[in-house]
């Protein structure tokens, strides 16, 4: 193996080669600097890469802890100390964190050497990093269609062998979507399950930190290093922890897998259909059973969902007003006009848009009929989802219902981008987990885009969805498939 | 029912975001067309639903009332855009 070969291994191949030293976690950087000094300039998935602080990092790591000497890429919305953290959004341009996020703590614990931090749509609003005050992330696969959000520079990194794993956030879909797109595994956990202390807040009730990576198992990894309870998050949840590659490699015969009648109605890519109903065919040749499962309130999930994120980003962005941190407008003339062009300058289009629309959804007079009704409709749907895993024991259906499109397609129409999240924003509504799988591929004029499968668990039954997909993702090839050269020519 | 209810600009004043003529009218059209949209939970029966401000409800999380280490006041003035004398410098609040 040449040091070239180490950047596309998993964190599985590699931990191995880190525990007997037949590498140093200082040979593993080196090799994704020079890929990244190659590649990036064409992809933009990282925002920025402190070379001296993570070699400190590599050369004091702990070889024999389980993630010992592993670089993982993470979101920069999640803060590691020292580095920048910039949400991609001009107001922070220059804000540097002053501490770890626990997440970024209990990755040091594991071992781990947090390195790079990766593009996204700015403050995590957005499906595609088009929404980056830095310029879009661009899908590995074809360099002129997006890789998906809003944690697409953590998805690109690790698809294109920039990364051997990453972290990102998934609000309503922003780990699994850009997973999808991108042709890789990324896993949604159970609200609760990982700390958000240190992650900059988008909506408080929905926000989840989850891994991105090559394959199932390195997900599971992952999470055993960042699950847990944390007295820094009030919403995070008590009790013991499993590991959860326990019960990787058991068979899923018997398994019920519920396919929801609704889907079908939702205007779904014949590609992508055609692909998961492959998918579907291939877990019954597995011996799970098939059972057809009701979601009544599916049509309700994406108007829920943007009532509620706006809402809650509404007050979560009203602390950037350029006192504490963040940039400041030059020469205000008083309090009112430094506040509003502090905030003009500094946010960009959608993350104004999406601050007005959940202001309004919360003012007096509109209370009820879109914030509050938006909330009970959750009620309804978390319903919806208690009935049907009292059926199944894990949910399939398509990641995204169609695969990446072209950088820009969407710009003047943000419904239309918003109204692809259908499948996604469920998990984020009710809590549950979730994870997406790559399960081939869409043709486009002669471009292979990946495609990915969801399968969602009920809370904490991140055990057995692993489980599922892992018997998927271990019969199938999709996940080794990787996208063509990006060498420079 | 949305058209004619979003002010697009009066919001924005209660937000203190200046927004420019451009974007109030582009994000007019695009709210209105969001909230159109929106407007499909009216469709809902929501008689006697509590409301779900949680996925995973969890009430009254408290910690131990103990000393522990926190920023110092370097530390917290680090990302200030202006400071002096170890305190943030606002812009002047009374003329």
């Amino acid at each position: 193996m040449t040091p070239r070969d180490l950047p596309a291994l998993t964190i599985s191949e590699l931990q191995p080669l880190l525990r007997r030293r037949e590498v140093s976690p200082r040979e593993v950087l080196e090799a994704l600097h020079a890929r990244i000094d190659e590649v990036d300039p064409r992809l933009g998935a990282y925002l920025s890469v402190n070379r001296d602080t993570s070699f400190a990092a590599a050369d004091a790591a702990d070889g024999t802890l389980p993630l010992g000497g592993i670089p993982i890429a993470i979101k920069d919305n999640i803060n590691v100390a020292g580095e920048s953290c910039t949400c991609a959004s001009r107001i922070l341009e220059n804000y540097r964190a002053p501490y770890d996020a626990t997440v970024i703590t209990k990755l040091r614990r594991a071992g781990a050497v947090p390195f790079g931090k990766t593009n996204l749509d700015e403050f995590a609003m957005g499906s595609s990093t088009e929404n980056s005050s830095a310029g879009p992330t661009r899908n590995p696969w074809d360099l002129t269609r997006v890789a998906g959000g809003s944690s697409g520079g953590s998805a690109a990194a690790v698809a294109a062998d920039l990364a051997v794993g990453a972290l990102g956030s998934d609000t309503g879909g922003s780990v699994r979507q850009p997973a999808a797109l991108s042709g890789i595994v990324g896993l949604k956990p159970t609200y609760g399950l990982v700390s958000r202390f240190g992650v900059t807040a988008f909506a408080s009730s929905l926000d989840q930190v989850g891994p991105l990576t090559k394959d199932v198992r390195d997900a599971a990894l992952l999470l055993n290093a960042i699950a847990g309870a944390d007295p820094q998050d009030s919403t995070s949840l008590p009790g013991p922890v499993p590991d959860f590659t326990e019960h990787l490699g058991r068979d899923i015969r018997g398994l019920r897998i519920g396919i929801v009648k609704e889907h079908a109605l939702q205007g779904i890519d014949a590609q992508v259909k055609a692909a998961l109903e492959q998918a579907t065919n291939h877990f019954h040749s597995l011996g799970a059973e098939l059972v057809e499962v009701s979601l009544p309130h599916t049509e309700y999930a994406v108007a829920v969902y943007y009532v509620l994120a706006t809402a809650e980003a509404s007050a979560n962005l009203a602390r950037f007003d350029g006192v504490r941190y963040g940039q400041r407008a030059a020469n205000p003339q008083n309090l009112l006009d430094h506040y509003e062009r502090t905030r003009a300058e500094g946010f960009g289009r959608e993350v104004k848009r999406r601050i007005i629309l959940g202001t309004y959804v919360l003012s007096s007079g509109y209370y009820d009929a879109y914030y509050l009704r938006a909330q009970q409709v959750r009620e309804l749907i978390r319903r919806d989802f208690t009935r049907a895993f009292e059926q199944v024991d894990v949910l399939l259906s398509p990641t995204t219902p169609a695969p990446a499109w072209k950088i820009g397609d969407h710009e003047a129409d943000p419904l239309q981008v918003y109204l692809a999240d259908i499948f996604t924003v469920p998990a984020n509504l009710t809590g549950i987990c979730g994870i997406s799988v790559p399960c081939g591929f869409a043709e486009e004029n002669g471009t292979r885009l990946p495609i990915g499968l969801q399968l969602l668990a009920n809370t904490r039954d991140e055990q057995r969805l692993l489980q599922v997909a892992h018997a998927y993702e271990q019969t199938t090839d999709w996940h080794r498939l990787r996208p063509p050269s990006l060498a420079a020519s | 029912m949305a058209e004619g209810e979003l002010d697009v600009e009066y919001v924005a004043k209660l937000v203190r975001l200046r927004l420019t003529p451009e974007e109030a009218e582009v994000f007019q059209e695009q709210l209105a067309h969001v909230l159109q949209y929106v407007n499909k939970l009216s469709d809902v029966d929501v008689s006697g639903l509590e409301a779900a401000a949680h996925a995973v409800p969890m009430f009254n999380v408290f910690r131990e009332d103990e000393a522990r280490d926190c920023f110092t006041a370097g530390e917290a003035l680090q990302n200030a855009p202006r400071q002096a004398n170890g305190l943030f410098v606002v812009t002047k609040v009374v003329e």
